[in-house]
């Protein structure tokens, strides 16, 4: 049982390898895009992603146009902005546009770990009461 | 070296001191050309003006005094040559009126004299007949002349010959000075004569009361030289007869002339003919009384023209000294601008320089901390494979992680660094607006929420409401309290605790405290907290620099930022920010809390 699906954007293709195989000795099921553009295709392929880390600068479609777009179409899906120039302003902007957390490159693995694993409870906590507030509606509908 | 750097400096100082000098060697000349130019423009026409009016007002006054002369001599001349003319004319009527042999009864003579004296007060002192012999024949007067013989007398020598005539002034028989007026008439063809003796007195006074100013007289002369008139002061007649001569004077009927006595005082003369030519009469004055108005007007012009003279040459200085001052102040004041324009223009480049350096800084930056996250997240794969079981085995396992952790921690040092580098040159959102405080702190919280709930930390916040807004730069403001909650929340250990954020209008100022219940600050370390790059927090957590950046921002407000701290109890931080007062954003509730 992994901790959770996500999917890791960064344009630095030897970071998203180590960091991959980091993640998928740590129990998380993780799948990589090299820039925005890729991203938003990975999740309209894949409906299991729960949590993005999604780096700011990146060709064809950086973090903040990225993020804007995933939280229009997958409002669900929880993001954390890891980001080389991770500053105060950026990571607010993020949060501000609805990122679960930022963190600055290069992270501590165990901070990183914590803040996926809360960022996916959350989206199932998002989707368990998205499906009960469903179950109550179909309930109430019956006669 | 310190030979070559002495001589440099001294050398430089030479160049400073013969500037200066130079400097005030053509201010020095610029002066004297400033002066001279004034005193040119000012003095010359003044002094020109001057010398001509004086010019010709002593021209004028000297024409006024000889008119004066001219005037007194013209009136003098006709009343003498009147009173001659008159007494001849009396004789001449008398010889006419009466025969020879009538005018011999000596009874007839003194009735007609004493008829001719009542008529012009004694002037005439006597009447004598004389035949052509010059023997007196009749005589009426005081002395007794009957029959006293003029033969050879002179003036019978010149009277038998010419149809009237008047004698100079001569002392004849009775020894004082008088003078003969005598017509000549004929009987039978012999002629006799009519004579009377003219009062010396009454003539002279005619000319002794004439006076000009205090030293102006006048007196008449023959042509020998002789006086016909008594001069009231020494005169030498011979002399002066002989320079009218020599002049042709005697032969003009007035002039004018400067003559020098023998004392060397220079006097002034007015000769006039009379009596046909025969006597001149000479008007005779000091030079200084005549023109001593002239000398006095003169000496107060000069007096005024010195004067005015100094004066124009004081103010030439002044002005120029005031010119002068004025210039070189200007000019100091030019070099000064020059010096602070060449300032600011080197300020101007050195500021350009460094803003590219921070953008070369921010750009090397941001390169490098990529790769160094990668070589980081390398080390720590390799980590990773060292928990592998096969490879525990390694003897040299304790070498590979002492290696990792290095690699791990300079990896860190280097990502510090660059953050820093970012820090210092990212670029915020100056723009003033104008902000509800209470509002910053929500979203402030909000922001820190998910970290806090992680940490077991819980957010209170006492907001008073109706607190006015302040201006300042919103990123700047978020920047600031976002670094103190923060803080705040890595002071508070893994057990968890809580933070409570408190606005409040405290006199004229803004209070926000940021207040925590976590590790707190060592006493010696609170005096410290502000200063750049001092940090408390583990190797890796902190920069240093979060603090100072937000102590200069509230600086810059005008407000202040304090902290208290207990070790062991908590640490609060008070932000004072001024407000004005018009700028009270309204809200609905007296206190909000959270």
């Amino acid at each position: 049982m992994s901790i959770a699906k996500v999917l890791l954007v960064d344009d630095e293709k030897p970071f998203v390898e180590t960091m991959m195989k980091r993640l998928k000795k740590r129990d998380v099921d993780i799948v990589a895009a090299y820039d925005g553009q890729e991203a938003i295709k990975c999740l309209a392929g894949d409906d299991n992603i729960e949590v993005v880390i999604l780096d700011i600068k990146m060709p064809v479609m950086d973090g903040m146009t990225a993020l804007k777009e995933i939280k229009r179409k997958y409002p669900l899906v929880e993001v954390i902005m890891l980001t080389g120039h991770a500053t105060v302003e950026t990571g607010i902007d993020g949060m501000k546009l609805g990122a679960f957390d930022y963190l600055m490159k290069p992270c501590d693995m165990d901070q990183l770990i914590t803040k996926v694993a809360a960022a996916a409870q959350r989206k199932r906590e998002h989707e368990q009461k998205i499906m009960e507030a469903r179950i109550q509606t179909i309930t109430l509908r019956r006669p | 070296m310190f030979g070559l750097i002495d001589d440099s400096i001294r050398y430089k100082g030479n160049q400073i001191m013969d500037k200066e000098k130079s400097k005030k060697k053509n201010y020095r000349s610029l002066m004297r050309n400033v002066v001279l130019t004034i005193l040119l423009t000012a003095l010359t026409p003044t002094l020109v003006v001057s010398i001509f009016i004086l010019n010709q007002f002593a021209d004028s006054y000297q024409k006024k005094v000889h008119d004066h002369f001219t005037l007194l001599a013209r009136k003098h001349k006709t009343i003498i040559d009147l009173f001659l003319e008159e007494k001849l004319m009396d004789i001449r009527l008398l010889a006419s009126a009466y025969r020879f042999e009538e005018l011999g009864n000596e009874s007839l003579l003194n009735r007609k004299l004493i008829e001719i004296q009542q008529a012009h007060d004694r002037v005439f002192v006597d009447v004598g007949l004389v035949n052509s012999k010059g023997l007196q024949i009749a005589y009426a007067g005081p002395h007794n002349l009957t029959g006293a013989s003029y033969a050879d007398s002179e003036w019978f020598k010149t009277a038998i010959n010419n149809p009237y005539f008047i004698s100079d002034v001569f002392k004849g028989l009775r020894g004082t000075p008088h003078f003969i007026v005598s017509v000549r008439q004929e009987i039978d063809g012999k002629p006799w004569i009519l004579k009377s003796t003219i009062d010396f007195g009454e003539f002279n006074i005619l000319v002794e009361n004439l006076r000009i100013g205090e030293s102006g007289f006048a007196y008449i002369l023959n042509k020998k030289g002789e006086f016909q008139t008594s001069p009231i002061a020494e005169v030498k007649p011979g002399i002066l007869i002989d320079h009218f001569e020599k002049n042709g004077i005697l032969d003009r009927p007035n002039s004018i002339l400067k003559l020098k006595n023998n004392d060397g005082k220079e006097l002034i003369y007015n000769v006039t003919s009379i009596k046909k030519g025969e006597w001149v009469m000479v008007l005779q004055q000091d030079y200084d009384d005549a023109f001593a108005e002239l000398k006095v007007t003169q000496k107060i012009a000069v007096l005024i023209i010195v004067v005015a003279s100094l004066c124009i040459i004081a103010s030439s200085f002044i002005l120029s000294d005031i010119l002068i001052g004025r210039i070189s102040l200007a000019d100091e004041e030019k070099e000064s601008a020059d010096k602070e324009k060449e300032i600011l223009a080197q300020q101007v480049i050195e500021t350009g320089k460094l803003a590219a350096v921070g953008e070369l800084a921010a750009g090397i930056a941001h390169e490098i901390n990529n790769p160094v996250a990668i070589m980081i997240e390398e080390a720590g794969w390799i980590q990773d494979l060292l928990e592998e079981e096969d490879l525990k085995q390694s003897e040299n396992l304790e070498e590979f992680y002492r290696s990792l952790k290095q690699i791990n921690t300079q990896g860190r040092r280097c990502k510090d660094i660059t953050h820093k580098l970012l820090s210092f040159a990212r670029k915020t959102d100056p723009r003033v607006v104008q902000i509800s405080i209470n509002d910053l702190l929500k979203e402030i919280v909000h922001l820190s929420s998910q970290r806090a709930k992680y940490d077991n930390i819980a957010i209170h916040t006492e907001l008073e409401k109706h607190l006015p807004a302040i201006s300042a730069s919103e990123t700047e403001m978020q920047q600031v309290f976002l670094n103190l909650v923060n803080n705040a929340m890595d002071a508070i250990d893994k057990r968890g605790g809580s933070i409570t954020l408190t606005s409040k209008l405290v006199g004229d100022d803004l209070a926000v405290m940021v207040a925590d219940n976590g590790a707190g600050i060592a006493e010696a370390n609170l005096s410290r907290i502000f200063d750049p790059f001092y940090t408390t927090k583990p190797v890796g957590k902190g920069t240093g620099l979060g603090l100072s950046i937000c102590f200069g921002i509230i600086k810059k407000l005008g407000g202040d930022i304090h902290v208290r701290s207990t070790k062991g109890k908590g640490t609060t931080f008070e932000v004072r920010i001024p407000v004005k007062k018009e700028a009270e954003l309204p809200q609905e509730d007296a206190l909000d809390t959270g």
